[in-house]
């Protein structure tokens, strides 16, 4: 321990907040741990039930019928839960009794950390090793290449809860160099397990826009359903093949439904686009929105209806054209301070 | 137990020091070369032998005496149960030494030194932690050829130093310097297994020592 010399009454006052969150010793967490356990059969008598099969959701169901409490936030609420659920996951004290710390790399301040970098650093110096046996006895040295494009090293702050330690960006960074050191060699296959600690396997996110093939109904005819929204319009629009061109929207004729010229062009667009104005007929449900949201919404159901019809080129030329993106515009709300969502109130001098 | 602790005192060389090295090992692992005469440090003259083509040879014979007591007083150290602390902030052999360090069952500080610490050691690692008892430096100097903030740090909180000093270190602060060769891997390979063995015969001896007492 320091000893006090000459200092002022302002340094003598203890720093609080100086020694940061508050370290828990493993015996006074088996210690909780052993009050919990009683303290869940005491529960169990007092509620009449069986000490061996109570269960987490029984104790908070006893608690909540101990003691009601009104609180909005659940957090606030009384409430007994497993000490380790209720003691952050943090570094128990370093050292024993001694004094002396457990970890070799204690009086660095990252001990973790550091080990880690250690290991890793001593799996590479392994990997040479073997590597100039071989080349000593004239082996070949192993070519299998690791794939590379199915799997990511983990992250900064994943690697951070592993070691139960902050990390600074650079850190990360030189551990992560050092991996790739290590995969760069020929024979990292023999360090396999150690790194795949740290790789993480990435689902391959082409999904790939699956195009339903195409139904028949009784008459032998071929449909094929699409779905379509804009604003607040949601349609759904079936397409059939050997028509004439007609379109039907719920139940009535486009010329009664879209009085406007613009709507119906708009209706007629992915048809137009492909050629096939006269070819097909097409019956659609639309709801909600506008005069025009109704319009586009049944533009996008008809295109993603007719990619069936399509070969792959022209679903891409359709693509390429918007006639398949979702349009993403909607009414933007209006501000506090502002008469509209961009328009400011008057600006007046004086 | 006071038996214990004052009875390696009363001999100079109560762990048979000597017997680790000879003046031929140190000349084996090239510990007599020392950097060009441009980059000599003053304190250091009186350790150097002379100079053969601007490179400076550092005197074995002090060289021998100075690791004689260093090691003698790592020894006794590690006899008493202290904490030995291996600093060197060289990227070759940082592996090496922090090895070194798990195998005495010491510890090692080959990373970056935060400024607090030795010093601010209250605040950084929680109240009640115990500081070294001593400071081994492999090489006294840090990645941009200026004196370790360890040492300075050291000689404020009243920690005993021995360090390796190169002819371009400032042996000044350092409690038992050690002139000798820092550069070459052979050297500090020699350095390192020297304290390893001085460490393990040392902590041998107590758990000797603590059984026989037992069994009277």
């Amino acid at each position: 321990t320091l000893r006090l010399i000459c200092t002022t009454t302002a340094v003598q006052r203890k720093n609080v907040g100086a020694s940061g969150p508050e370290k828990y010793t493993e015996a006074f967490i088996k210690k909780q741990i052993e009050e919990f356990n009683l303290g869940k059969r005491h529960l169990a008598n007092m509620m009449g039930e069986d000490p061996e099969t109570f269960t987490q959701e029984d104790i908070d169901r006893a608690i909540a019928y101990l003691f009601p409490s009104g609180l909005f936030d659940k957090q606030a609420r009384p409430m007994m839960k497993h000490p380790t659920e209720v003691f952050p996951a943090q570094r128990k004290i370093q050292w024993g009794e001694d004094g002396r710390p457990f970890h070799f790399l204690f009086y660095t301040g990252k001990q973790s950390y550091y080990s880690l970098m250690h290991e890793t650093y001593e799996k590479f110096l392994n990997v040479q090793k073997h590597q100039d046996q071989l080349i000593a006895q004239d082996l070949p040295l192993q070519k299998e290449k690791r794939n590379l494009a199915g799997s990511r090293w983990l992250t900064k702050i994943e690697l951070e809860e592993m070691l139960l330690e902050k990390l600074s960006d650079d850190d990360y960074s030189r551990f992560i160099q050092l991996l790739q050191k290590l995969v760069a060699l020929p024979c990292a296959d023999i360090e396999e397990n150690y790194i795949q600690k740290f790789s993480k396997e990435v689902p391959v996110q082409l999904q790939k826009v699956v195009i339903e093939p195409l139904q028949y109904d009784e008459q032998g005819v071929a449909f094929s359903t699409g779905e379509g929204k804009r604003k607040s319009a949601r349609a759904t629009a079936v397409v059939y093949d050997n028509g004439t061109g007609k379109i039907t929207v719920n139940g009535t004729d486009i010329l009664h439904y879209f009085p406007v010229l613009q709507d119906r062009e708009q209706l007629l667009f992915p048809f137009q686009f492909l050629g096939r104005i006269g070819k097909h007929d097409m019956v659609c449900t639309v709801s909600g929105g506008g005069r025009s949201a109704q319009a586009g919404a049944i533009r996008l159901a008809s295109a993603k209806a007719l990619r069936s019809f399509v070969t792959e080129k022209e679903v891409e030329f359709m693509r390429q054209a918007g006639l398949l993106t979702v349009d993403p515009r909607v009414k933007e709300r209006k501000k506090p301070g502002q008469e509209g969502p961009r328009r400011k109130f008057t600006w007046k001098k004086r | 137990d006071d038996k214990l602790l004052t009875e390696p005192l009363s001999h100079p060389d109560f762990f048979s020091v000597k017997e680790l090295f000879t003046l031929k090992d140190l000349f084996d692992a090239r510990v007599h070369l020392g950097h060009k005469k441009g980059c000599r440090h003053r304190f250091m003259e009186p350790y150097i032998f002379g100079c053969r083509l601007d490179q400076d040879i550092i005197d074995l014979d002090q060289t021998m005496q100075h690791l004689q007591l260093a090691l003698n007083f790592t020894a006794h150290v590690a006899y008493r149960g202290g904490i030995i602390l291996f600093v060197s902030r060289r990227r070759q052999f940082c592996h090496l030494v922090e090895s070194t360090a798990r195998a005495c069952g010491e510890y090692a500080h080959t990373r970056y030194w935060q400024g607090g610490l030795l010093t601010n050691a209250h605040i950084q690692f929680g109240p009640g932690v115990r500081l070294p008892d001593l400071l081994v430096f492999l090489s006294t100097l840090n990645n941009v050829f200026e004196p370790h903030v360890a040492i300075r740090d050291a000689a404020k909180m009243n920690i005993p130093t021995v360090g390796v000093v190169d002819t371009n270190c400032n042996p000044c602060l350092i409690t038992y310097p050690i002139p000798g060769n820092d550069d070459s891997p052979a050297a500090v390979e020699l350095y390192c297994k020297l304290f390893r063995m001085t460490i393990i015969r040392a902590k041998d001896k107590r758990r000797q020592s603590e059984a026989i007492e037992e069994l009277r």
